[in-house]
């Protein structure tokens, strides 16, 4: 028998992984190396909080305490987020940026189309209008990386090094979750350690096209889905969460 | 890094049946990631099925200099419009 609570912390955690890469991804608006690329990332950014919106607004209704989607994203502390720290880590350069959504929108794009066939009916709805989205996610992270990695000497440079310090983040979106694994046993998640064979495949395929090294690092601790953050997570958590506690009940 | 991105110039069809129609131009290092930029920044809201790039470079454009020998001509040839025709009222689409 599946309770409720397993199936709001599995949203949680899919939803809070949106909402804070959609976040970081924010930041970019204004930063881009050009215009187009502001609207691109401001685009991916906002494709992410519609997902962050659904998957948050059905953990609080599965969880039955009458948490709203803003009480889940705008009054839940640090440790109470169960995001995976990859999608925390502070800005980069704009190669770094390329990097990690290759890693996180494969991810993603891994997970999502298997969700589709959920017995959750609003897990498997939500997955399959999200799966097109971060399919053109992981396409512009593609397409960006071919052309840095077999660009310019310093372009390569660039997106090696941020491929090097992404890296280490890797390993935990596969770590095998109790939640996840439970849910998975009754169709209704994603087991994300079954994720990690169909994700090399395509992310290894890209990185041979770019003419880019594998980066052999040791994987970060992680913890990030048992609420334990970077320190950067904090700083984010502040500019996000602080008009909202600041001013309880604004609207727009 | 602007001046390195050529300008491209983004053509978009509405729906199937009607022509692509000149929506506005975007910068971008080559032409599928015009495509890309265009999809982003003219396709937000629906507008479009297709999506066609072209290097603005490839356009040849008129010259406002030459606005009067090519337009002007076709200003008092009344006749060449459909006007004198008589069009029965069960017509409904001309």
């Amino acid at each position: 028998m599946i309770t409720r609570p397993a199936v709001t912390g599995y949203a949680l955690q899919l939803g809070d992984d949106a909402l804070i890469m959609a976040q970081r991804l924010g930041e970019w608006v204004s930063y881009a190396p050009e215009l187009e690329e502001d609207v691109a990332l401001g685009n991916i950014a906002l494709d992410l909080l519609g997902q962050a919106r659904a998957l948050l607004s059905y953990a609080g209704e599965a969880e039955g305490r009458g948490r709203t989607e803003d009480d889940l994203a705008y009054f839940r502390d640090e440790r109470e987020f169960t995001n995976l720290q990859i999608v925390e880590l502070a800005r980069g350069d704009f190669a770094e940026e390329m990097a990690r959504q290759l890693a996180f929108s494969g991810y993603q794009f891994e997970l999502y189309q298997r969700l589709q066939g959920s017995r959750d009916e609003t897990l498997a709805a939500v997955a399959a209008k999200a799966v097109k989205e971060v399919a053109y996610h992981r396409d512009h992270a593609t397409q960006w990386t071919l052309r840095l990695g077999d660009g310019t000497q310093e372009s390569h440079r660039r997106m090696q090094a941020g491929l090097t310090r992404i890296w280490p983040y890797v390993d935990e979106m596969f770590r095998q979750d109790p939640l996840g694994e439970a849910l998975a046993g009754d169709g209704l998640a994603v087991d994300a350690s079954e994720l990690r064979p169909a994700w090399t495949q395509y992310v290894a395929a890209v990185l041979r096209e770019a003419t880019l090294a594998w980066p052999e690092t040791p994987a970060a601790p992680g913890g990030g889905r048992q609420g334990r953050h970077t320190e950067q997570m904090g700083y984010l958590l502040a500019e996000m969460q602080y008009l909202a506690r600041c001013h309880p009940g604004a609207r727009w | 890094m602007s001046r390195d991105w050529p300008l491209w110039e983004v053509f978009i069809r509405s729906r199937r049946g009607l022509s692509h129609i000149h929506a506005g131009s975007v910068h971008a290092p080559d032409a599928h990631m015009a495509l890309r930029n265009a999809r982003d920044l003219y396709t937000r809201r629906q507008e479009g099925v297709s999506i066609w790039v072209v290097p603005s470079s490839a356009i040849t454009a008129s010259s406002p200099d030459e606005k009067d020998p090519f337009f002007a001509p076709a200003a008092d040839k009344a006749y060449r419009h459909p006007t004198f025709y008589d069009i029965p009222s069960e017509v409904q689409n001309l």
